[in-house]
């Protein structure tokens, strides 16, 4: 389903505008969560352990090490530039801003381009132990870079992720969630782009009990241009979440979104909640938002949400399109009826259906492990 | 030689309203070496004779028997029957999203042949046959089927069929949807992988005009269900000159274009 723009124009903007959302670095400004809140309706609280209620004290730290040639400075929170890309949306990332010891900066000098990846490794605090975090990712005025944020080991963690792309800078951001089996994951990673900035994020959740990654892009300038794809394959009992606002305030900005997951195993869950705001002053936006989730079992559950608010006719293009299916019958027949054995021509049918989003990710060794994780969950539930 | 053997075949879908029979009692034997072309009106029953044979899910076999060589075809998953020999050319070929086409054709290749062809004559055999099929070699690397016009789909469909060299090849309406040059093209795949001896065909269609290219040995109507008429190549000008209205009892069903 595509929205074109008389449409678009014609659309109603809700009362509450996500652009009017409450934002504070504060805690104890956010009510605690109780689970039927708008923002909270498809996480399970329970197994939040405790990040949303202040229940979770601090226990441990996770470890940030970072290789590459980039600058990294550990600071802390009297640093002029924390909070640059944006300030906490909800309770638990106010949590982590609130309760962080220390922060990593990444940064790439000015009209600097990169060679090689940078990667940011961070492991998790321990099984059981509680840590907060806070990284910023920074690209100065014309750096082209690519940042690798790697995510392992066990343990519960909050944490806010800025990303701060200058003016003219070409930042290409993949976050890979490849936790333990117990971890539980909430991140809210902000993202700021000045004049003609382009920026590729792509989120990559594999691994962990409850990851729940939401990603905000905010325009500052004219000209920036925001690519958000995300692949994600949840197994028995996993939820992963991912909550994306877009927020288009000034004009000529563009922004597409591609979110692509695939489910197997009881319980499996996965939340995609797509926002786009087009402001007033947005005119000459382009944007268009697609989910696909494909359910390979049965007892798998994705919700897809996409939600277009236009404030103005005067733009280019908006739209989204989002669809959940089971595994295509005609497309294994077709396969099959070539000689394919049925467990081969899943596999192909899933690796196809992942296939735009892999080739896309501009690191040949984080997109060789995802290929090999994919690999690894089918072989899992003999598909 | 091989023979492909289709005994008094019942065939059944499930619908809303229970189960609907399609297939009213099918016989026919294609011997290696045979075109048999396949003619009726719409809504006859041919693909559903196609598909009851490759295996589809869709369609349900009552009763009656598919051999090849002897052997139950109907015991066979769609992947075995492919492998022991049986090839459909669909009237509809299937879009496979973000799986390239030489992907697709090796793969197929290897699980038919029962070993991965040797890279350099693989290249070589499949540019080949791109090639006396007019198929752009740039086909190669898109996704099997996505966005393909028609006519390249039935073209592909053929290159397959070239690729996989199977026993038995079961042409569904192969001819429709194509223009001139494409029907000539596609036709003189058909005729290669005939000459090339050992084979056998079943070569369903509405119309007459493929079989100007390709020249049937038996021609059978196909009515409600089941055979209703086989002679030879005569039969077709026959229909060519009345129609199915013998059959179908419909003046409006023309087997010409």
């Amino acid at each position: 389903m595509s929205t074109n723009v008389a449409e678009a124009a014609e659309a109603v903007v809700p009362e509450v505008s996500k652009g009017e959302r409450f934002r504070s670095y504060d805690v104890d400004a956010f009510e605690v969560p109780g689970g039927r809140e708008e923002d909270w309706r498809f996480t399970p609280m329970r197994r939040l352990r405790g990040l949303h209620d202040g229940s979770a004290e601090p226990s441990g730290s996770a470890t940030v090490e970072v290789i590459g040639e980039a600058s990294v400075e550990t600071v802390d929170r009297t640093d002029s530039r924390l909070g640059e890309a944006g300030i906490p949306g909800d309770r638990i990332a106010a949590q982590a801003y609130s309760a962080f010891e220390t922060a990593t900066v990444v940064s790439v000098p000015a009209e600097t381009k990169l060679e090689g990846p940078v990667t940011v490794t961070v492991t998790g605090p321990g099984t059981d132990q509680v840590a907060y975090g806070h990284i910023q990712v920074r690209a100065e005025r014309f750096a082209e870079a690519t940042v690798v944020l790697d995510h392992r080991g066990s343990g519960i963690y909050a944490d806010n992720v800025e990303i701060v792309a200058g003016d003219g800078a070409k930042l290409s951001v993949v976050v890979v969630t490849d936790w333990a089996d117990d971890a539980v994951h909430v991140s809210a990673q902000h993202t700021k782009l000045g004049r003609d900035a382009t920026l590729r994020h792509t989120l990559v959740a594999l691994g962990g009990d409850l990851v729940r990654v939401s990603p905000t892009v905010q325009f500052s300038q004219p000209g920036a241009d925001a690519e958000l794809d995300g692949l994600y394959f949840a197994d028995a009992h996993q939820h992963f979440e991912h909550r994306l606002f877009v927020d288009h305030a000034v004009p000529n900005c563009r922004s597409n979104v591609v979110y692509k997951g695939a489910l197997q195993g009881v319980d499996a869950h996965t939340v995609w909640i797509g926002d786009v705001l087009i402001r007033a002053a947005a005119e000459g936006t382009e944007t268009f938002e697609l989910n696909r989730n494909l359910v390979l079992t049965q007892g798998a559950r994705a919700d897809s949400v996409p939600n277009l608010e236009i404030e103005t006719g005067e733009i280019v293009s908006a739209g989204h399109a989002s669809a959940t299916g089971r595994f295509d019958d005609e497309q294994l027949f077709y396969l099959q009826a070539r000689g394919i054995p049925e467990d081969q021509a899943r596999r192909l049918v899933v690796r196809g259906f992942f296939h735009e989003l892999l080739m896309k990710i501009d690191v040949p060794e984080v997109r060789e492990r995802l290929e090999s994780a994919i690999e690894a969950e089918l072989e899992a539930v003999g598909a | 030689m091989s023979t492909l053997e289709i005994k008094d075949l019942h065939v059944a879908v499930n619908t809303d309203e229970g189960q609907k029979e399609l297939l009213h009692g099918v016989n026919l034997t294609i011997k290696s070496d045979e075109t048999h072309a396949i003619m009726g009106p719409n809504g006859s029953g041919k693909s559903t004779l196609s598909y009851a044979i490759a295996g589809h899910p869709k369609y349900e076999v009552t009763s009656g028997s598919v051999t090849l060589d002897g052997e139950d075809v109907l015991e066979m998953s769609v992947d075995e029957r492919a492998r022991a020999g049986l090839f459909l050319a669909m009237q509809y070929p299937v879009e496979v999203p973000g799986v390239s086409m030489s992907n697709f054709l090796r793969t197929a290749a290897t699980a038919v042949r029962g070993e991965a062809p040797k890279l350099r004559h693989w290249v070589k055999e499949v540019k080949e046959s791109m090639g006396a099929l007019d198929i752009d070699p740039a086909f190669a690397e898109r996704s099997v089927n996505e966005g393909f016009s028609g006519g390249e789909k039935k073209r592909h469909e053929i290159l397959q069929l070239d690729l996989l060299n199977p026993k038995f090849a079961i042409l569904d309406e192969t001819d429709s949807g194509l223009d001139v040059d494409a029907l000539r093209v596609v036709s003189e795949g058909v005729n290669r992988y005939r000459e090339d001896g050992g084979h056998g065909i079943m070569l369903i269609t509405h119309y007459t005009r493929i079989l100007k290219h390709i020249k049937p040995d038996f021609v059978h109507v196909f009515a409600g269900g089941k055979v209703v008429e086989s002679g030879g190549p005569e039969l077709a000008d026959k229909l060519e000159e009345e129609g199915y209205v013998a059959y179908t009892g419909n003046k409006k069903e023309a087997a010409t274009v």
